[in-house]
């Protein structure tokens, strides 16, 4: 806890990046609408060769797999700075960037990744993920979809549920039953599945906010070749855990940022409207504030852990997102009290980002999978029955 | 930026761990709690030796030259072990009041209107106004006298209720009522800290141990879920106390306070439940934690003020942008 403090080359690093983005945000088109999904893939691969041209892509990957080698710190002060100044989140590049990516960074061989990470930095390819079942939803591992080996060829056949991005996706990072023999974390492997292959149909999912923010998608002996599995043949659990390890560590730091703002913007409105006399929701704001703040430096604290081990994100992760994915709703929560009856106007602002909210301690591993990783994996209490 | 202990703070840390748990372990704990019988000079003394009082004061003064966040860890030991005493008040006025530093005084602070902790064994008295002023000699010992003592919900912390208003006699200028109300809120939140992270451990430690239905009580999801609840609460909290150790900001103290207020109470109060009716006896050092929790709460800065501090911080034009801005060194 010594240092709070950013070095020399990294305030230089963050001076930099700030100048940059002062420049190209300009340059963006307007924001489409949330269920325009060609609209948004446009949008959001626009900002990833902006990055990309920029030097800013895939800032903390190898520098072998075409990223920049830089620190999680580096990483941290990225995220920070470009949710500050109102980037673009990564969107629909989130599973290409955040865990197909890495993964394929990490277990994929020469040929895989020179095939699948450029395109993905450039923001020439999307991918989504095809891990959740509608017979296994939390239960990961409780898959069903099968790949049969056909010569050269997986044959696979199934139905994957909560797919983002599924519409517009080229890839899908696919997990796949190769050994319906073995014990269930055993028999799985991970397969990179191209979108347009004959079989896969892809059906939309209308949210309960009213978009379609996912999909179900039905595989009907799609071909797949041997070549696209990452890692070896029903070893693809631990390769998952790989990417789980990416997607609960680093990966809300900008949203934390985010919700810092809105808890500004939220104080001001009820300043604003007289709202703020109210002792009880004053109080309730100033609370927040303790969550979002330790919250931050929770992550600082995380990142810097993660630095010291070598870069992978720890279960720290699994703690802040319990804590996140909780405080955002009350955020959200907090909103409407400060919105009053405008809070059932859909066109207000938090409205729709309060609906959203409620799906935050279900995806990404709900809160009570998350409990009991922290309850067996920090705390060492025994494995459940 | 590397938040993360430091070689020589994790070795002051296991230090003050070695010197607590040989001098003030469960059994000196429990005895303490028995009998009632306040601070106990030797292991004062000798705390005062092993730097407690004096870290932060410089070398040149006979300090030991540390900062906050060396503090933070050693009150965060004290907190695990529920070591007795005005600690806070003694570490604050060190320097200020003669033989805090080397642990021959025991100064305590009074607080708002309330009982004041410990007051029969303080040779000083801190009061908080406008200023710091220190009542000491023979006018403390009158107020000793007119007080009234307290059947204390503590059975670590003796409190007296004052006879009337306490004024202090003696201005100590090299203290500031602002950066002592910070410092003291923050320190006690370590102490906070230091007990949620205990109580966490006593109730996983019970949890792997007890059997019910034909296994470990740890095994069900619902004790299991109880015990993460825990640990997260301290670990944020653990955050909060840190960053606001290393900045020294005013809203970061206040935060700190708030959840580590909750993270000690709370994780007290779940702990308790875990253990099940054995929690709900004497003889089980839960209690204990709670009832200390429960009083650190009431001090130096409360949820109330916190969260009205926290909120005054928002909104405000210097924020409004959104929070971390990378300049949170010190």
């Amino acid at each position: 806890m010594t240092d709070l403090s950013y070095s020399e080359e990294e305030q230089e690093f963050r001076a930099r990046l700030r100048t940059w983005l002062a420049g190209a945000l300009p340059g963006l088109p307007p924001k489409p609408s949330p269920d325009d999904w060609p609209g948004r893939r446009a949008y959001d691969t626009t900002w990833q060769r902006m990055l990309y041209d920029a030097g800013y892509a895939g800032l903390h990957w190898p520098v072998d797999a075409g990223g920049q080698g830089a620190t999680p710190t580096r990483q941290l002060i990225f995220l920070e700075e470009t949710e500050k100044a109102g980037a673009p989140y990564v969107g629909a590049n989130f599973v290409g960037l955040l865990h197909a990516g890495p993964t394929v960074a990490a277990e994929g061989t020469a040929a895989q990744r020179s095939r699948w990470l450029p395109p993905v930095l450039r923001g020439e390819e999307i991918w989504c993920q095809g891990f959740s079942e509608p017979e296994a939803g939390s239960d990961l591992a409780a898959l069903r979809t099968r790949a049969v080996r056909d010569g050269d060829h997986y044959v696979v056949s199934g139905q994957k549920i909560w797919t983002s991005h599924a519409e517009v996706a080229d890839w899908c990072e696919l997990l796949v039953r190769t050994d319906p023999e073995a014990p269930k974390h055993r028999g799985i492997s991970w397969l990179a599945m191209p979108m347009d292959a004959p079989g896969v149909t892809v059906r939309p999912l209308r949210t309960l906010a009213g978009s379609t923010e996912f999909a179900e998608m039905f595989l009907d002996e799609v071909r797949v070749p041997v070549s696209h599995r990452v890692g070896e043949e029903n070893d693809g659990w631990r390769v998952t855990m790989v990417t789980l390890s990416f997607e609960r560590g680093t990966a809300f730091v900008g949203e934390v940022v985010a919700c810092r703002r809105t808890l500004a913007a939220l104080a001001a409105d009820a300043r604003a409207t007289g709202r703020w006399d109210d002792p009880v929701l004053r109080r309730r704001l100033g609370r927040l504030n303790a969550e979002f703040g330790a919250l931050w430096r929770l992550t600082q604290w995380n990142v810097s852990e993660a630095q010291r081990s070598g870069g992978v994100p720890g279960t720290g992760g699994s703690v802040f997102k319990l804590r996140y994915s909780q405080a955002r709703q009350e955020l959200y929560e907090a909103a409407a009290e400060v919105l009053g009856a405008d809070a059932s106007d859909l066109d207000r602002e938090w409205v729709l980002d309060r609906l959203s909210s409620l799906s935050y301690t279900i995806a990404a591993g709900t809160s009570q999978i998350q409990r009991n990783i922290v309850a067996e994996r920090i705390l060492g209490l025994p494995k459940g029955r | 930026m590397d938040f993360s202990l430091s070689e020589d703070q994790r070795a002051l840390r296991s230090g003050m761990r070695e010197l607590l748990t040989g001098r003030f372990g469960r059994e000196r704990m429990r005895a303490a709690a028995e009998s009632g019988e306040g601070v106990d000079r030797g292991l004062w003394a000798e705390l005062g030796a092993a730097g407690f009082f004096a870290l932060r004061l410089p070398e040149a003064e006979g300090g030991v030259g540390l900062g906050l966040p060396e503090s933070v860890l050693l009150f965060e030991e004290a907190g695990r072990v529920l070591l007795p005493g005005p600690l806070v008040a003694t570490h604050l006025a060190a320097g200020a009041v003669k033989g805090a530093a080397e642990g021959r005084a025991v100064v305590t602070v009074a607080d708002g209107n309330g009982p004041v902790a410990d007051l029969g064994d303080a040779d000083g008295l801190l009061v908080l106004g406008d200023g710091v002023r220190l009542r000491a000699g023979e006018p403390l010992r009158d107020t000793v006298r007119a007080a009234v003592p307290v059947r204390s919900l503590d059975p670590l912390t003796p409190l007296h209720r004052p006879a009337g208003p306490v004024a202090g006699t003696e201005p100590l200028p090299s203290l500031s009522p602002h950066s002592l109300r910070r410092e003291g809120a923050l320190l006690t939140a370590a102490e906070q800290l230091g007990s949620a992270a205990r109580t966490t451990e006593m109730a996983v430690q019970h949890a792997r141990g007890r059997e019910q239905f034909g296994a470990a009580i740890g095994s069900f999801q619902a004790v299991k879920h109880l015990c993460a609840e825990m640990l997260v609460r301290a670990e944020l909290a653990r955050a909060a106390v840190y960053a606001a150790a290393v900045t020294g900001d005013p809203a970061e103290a206040a935060g700190a306070k708030l959840l580590a207020d909750e993270a000690a109470v709370r994780n007290a109060r779940d702990c308790l439940q875990v253990h099940g009716g054995m929690g709900f006896t004497w003889e089980a050092d839960v209690h204990l934690h709670l009832k200390r929790a429960w009083l650190r709460s009431g001090r130096w800065l409360t949820a109330a003020e916190a969260e009205e501090a926290l909120a005054a911080g928002l909104g405000a034009a210097d924020r409004a942008d959104g929070g971390p801005d990378g300049s949170g060194g010190s």
